[in-house]
C-alpha cells in the first residue's frame, strides 16, 4: 500500500499519494451519481407511508396498487403504446432523412441538419404550448396519435445525429459498387449500407423509444383525457402529494431502462464491425 | 460530331447528377415536414401571438409588462442564477470526475463510466422524485444526519433552492462530464511526457498543457448544460416548492392558471431568443459539431 502510494501515478510523476484527494473526491461523486436513483427500489418495497430505509416491513403494497388502478394502467398503456409507435416512425424517417442529407451534399444540407435538430435547442415548454394550440386546430389533442407526432419531433435530433454519424464512418463507395453490378439505390442502401450501419440503427430505436416514454413537458399539455401518459400522472401526483405508488413505478420505469440500455449494448454496438 | 455528342452526353449527366441528389434530398422531407408542422409553425404563431394585447390589436404590452412588473424580472434573475450556479458547480465537480476518469486503465473507466450513464438515462422525473424522498423533512438524508449527529434538527433542504440546485446539478452532470471526458481521451500522453522532459513540474504542464486540450470539450459541455438549464421545468418545479419560479414556469402557469396565452408566448419567445442568441455567440467561439456529434 505505502509503495503504491508512493508510486508515480500520471506522466508528470505525480504519486498516488499526493492524488489520494482526488480518488477520494470521485468515489464520492460516483457515489451521489449512482444511489439516489437506486435506492427507490428497495424503498418501494417498503410497507410505510413514508418510505423508509431499510424497510422494517416489506411488502408489494405500492405495486398492488399500481396494478390493480385503472387509471394507472391505464396511463402505462398510453406510455408503452406512443413509445413503440414513436419507435416504429421516427427511426425509419431519422435514418431515411440522415441517408439523404449525407448523400445528397447539397450547400443548403447544413440548414437542413440545423432544422433537424432544432428540437433538441427549443426550449420543452415552447414546444409543448406550441403543440398544444396546434392540436387544438387539428383536433387531435389528446390523443396518442397526436402524442406519437410530437414524441417522434423530440426523437428525430437523436436518430439524425446517431445515424449520421455512422453513414460519416461508412465508406459509400460500396453502395456504388453495388450499384455498378446493376442494383437500384433502394436494393444497395437495403442490402449493403443498411445492414453495415445497423447496430447505429438500433441505439436510434432505443433511444427513440426511451425519448417518448420518458418524456413530461410535452406529455403534461397534449396527453390527457382519455390518453394520459405515465409521466404525466406521476408528474401530477407529485405536486399533490408524496404518494408512495410513485415509488413503485419509478422502479419499473428504471426497469425499463435498463433493459432498454442492456439491448444497445448486445445490440446497439459492435466494436468489431465499428472499429 | 462525336466531341458534341459527348458534350450532350455530360450535360445529361451533370443533370442527372443534379436530379438524383435532389431526390436523395427529397427522401428527409418526411422529417422536415413533420418538424415545420409540429414544431416550427406553432412556434411561429406562439412569436405572433406574444405581439397581440388583450383587445386583439397589435401591441407590445407582453414585452412591457415583463420590463414594467418587478415579478417578472424577477422571474429572469433566477433563471440566470439558477443556470449559472448549476452550471458552475457541474464543472466543479464534473472536470476533475472526468479527469478521474481520463487516468484510469480503459477497463476500469468504462466501470466508472456506467456510473455517469446510469442517471444519464434514468427518467428525469424519476430522478427529481428520487431527490424529492431523499431531501424531504423526515427523509433519508435528514434522518441519517441527526442520528450521525451532523444536525439537531431537521434542516429544510427540498422545496427552495437548495433542493433545486441539488437535483439540477445530478442530472446536468453527465452532460458535463461525457464531452470533457471525451475531449480527454483524445489527447496524445506524450505531450505531457514532453512537458515533464522539458522541465515543466506537474501544475505546469497541467495548465499549459492538459487544460488548455480539454477547453473545447468544456465548453461545448457547459454550453449544453446551461441551454438546457434556462429552458428546465420539471425539477424546479418539484423540488423548487414554488419559491424557485423559473421563466418556463412562469409560462405554464400563465397557460394553466391565468389561460393568458400572449403573456405566455412573449416569454417564450424571450426563452427562445436568449438560446438562440447565447448558441449563435458561442458557435463564433467554438465548433458546435461537438455538441451534436458532428453534422457535415
Amino acid at each position: 500500500m505505502r509503495n503504491w502510494l508512493k508510486s508515480p501515478a500520471t506522466d508528470t510523476q505525480v504519486t498516488h499519494g499526493q492524488r489520494l484527494w482526488l480518488y477520494v473526491f470521485a468515489v464520492i461523486v460516483m457515489i451521489l451519481l449512482v444511489t439516489p436513483t437506486l435506492i427507490v427500489i428497495p424503498m418501494s418495497f417498503s410497507d410505510s407511508q413514508y418510505l423508509e430505509f431499510p424497510p422494517e416491513v416489506w411488502s408489494t403494497r405500492w405495486y398492488d396498487n399500481f396494478f390493480g388502478s385503472s387509471e394507472w394502467m391505464q396511463a402505462a398503456r398510453t406510455s408503452f403504446q406512443t413509445a413503440f409507435l414513436t419507435m416504429i416512425v421516427a427511426t425509419p424517417i431519422g435514418v431515411l432523412a440522415a441517408y439523404g442529407l449525407h448523400s445528397s451534399r447539397f450547400a443548403f444540407v447544413r440548414l437542413a441538419f440545423v432544422l433537424m435538430i432544432t428540437p433538441m435547442m427549443v426550449p420543452l415548454v415552447l414546444v409543448a404550448i406550441g403543440a398544444f394550440y396546434a392540436y387544438v386546430k387539428l383536433n387531435i389533442l389528446y390523443t396518442v396519435t397526436g402524442l406519437v407526432l410530437a414524441h417522434t419531433v423530440l426523437a428525430l435530433p437523436l436518430v439524425v445525429i446517431v445515424t449520421g454519424s455512422a453513414l460519416k464512418g461508412y465508406d459509400m463507395s460500396q453502395e456504388q459498387a453495388a450499384r455498378s453490378l446493376g442494383a437500384p439505390r433502394w436494393k444497395a442502401f437495403l442490402t449493403v449500407t443498411l445492414p453495415q450501419i445497423r447496430f447505429a440503427v438500433v441505439t436510434s430505436a432505443l433511444l427513440a423509444f426511451l425519448t417518448s416514454f420518458d418524456e413530461v413537458v410535452v406529455a403534461m399539455f397534449i396527453s390527457g383525457g382519455d390518453n394520459p401518459t405515465l409521466t404525466r400522472n406521476m408528474f401530477n401526483a407529485l405536486r399533490d402529494q408524496i404518494d408512495p405508488t410513485i415509488a413503485a413505478i419509478s422502479t419499473i420505469m428504471i426497469l425499463v431502462t435498463t433493459v432498454m440500455m442492456v439491448l444497445v449494448q448486445v445490440f446497439g454496438q459492435d466494436k468489431k464491425s465499428t472499429e | 460530331m462525336t466531341a458534341q455528342a459527348a458534350r450532350t452526353n455530360a450535360a445529361g449527366l451533370r443533370r442527372d447528377e443534379r436530379l438524383e441528389r435532389l431526390a436523395l434530398f427529397g427522401l428527409s422531407s418526411p422529417a422536415i415536414l413533420l418538424i415545420l408542422v409540429v414544431l416550427v409553425l406553432p412556434v411561429g404563431w406562439l412569436f405572433y401571438v406574444s405581439f397581440i394585447g388583450a383587445n386583439g390589436q397589435f401591441s407590445l404590452e407582453n414585452y412591457e409588462r415583463m420590463i414594467s412588473r418587478r415579478s417578472y424580472l424577477r422571474i429572469f434573475v433566477t433563471t440566470f442564477q439558477v443556470s449559472l450556479l448549476t452550471t458552475g458547480l457541474c464543472i466543479l465537480i464534473g472536470y476533475p470526475f472526468a479527469y478521474f476518469m481520463s487516468q484510469l486503465p480503459s477497463r476500469l473507466a468504462n466501470l466508472c463510466l456506467i456510473t455517469v450513464l446510469l442517471p444519464f438515462w434514468t427518467s428525469l422525473l424519476v430522478r427529481t422524485y428520487a431527490w424529492l424522498v431523499l431531501l424531504q423533512k423526515q427523509g433519508l438524508i435528514n434522518n441519517w444526519a441527526i442520528s450521525l449527529g451532523l444536525w439537531d434538527e431537521p434542516l429544510k433542504i427540498v422545496h427552495n433552492m437548495t433542493g433545486t440546485l441539488i437535483g439540477m446539478v445530478h442530472i446536468m452532470l453527465p452532460f458535463l462530464i461525457l464531452p470533457v471526458y471525451g475531449a480527454m481521451k483524445a489527447i496524445d500522453r506524450d505531450y505531457l511526457k514532453a512537458a515533464a522532459n522539458l522541465g515543466a513540474s506537474p501544475r505546469m504542464a497541467f495548465w499549459t498543457v492538459f487544460f488548455p486540450l480539454t477547453t473545447p470539450g468544456l465548453f461545448a459541455g457547459a454550453l449544453m448544460v446551461f441551454i438546457l438549464c434556462l429552458g428546465f421545468f420539471v425539477t424546479p418545479a418539484v423540488l423548487g416548492g414554488g419559491k424557485v419560479i423559473m421563466v418556463s414556469m412562469q409560462i405554464v402557469s400563465n397557460i394553466e392558471l391565468f389561460v393568458n396565452w400572449g403573456a405566455a408566448s412573449a416569454l417564450g419567445v424571450v426563452l427562445l431568443v436568449l438560446t438562440v442568441a447565447i448558441l449563435w455567440i458561442a458557435s463564433r467561439f467554438l465548433n458546435l459539431d461537438r455538441m451534436t456529434g458532428g453534422g457535415h
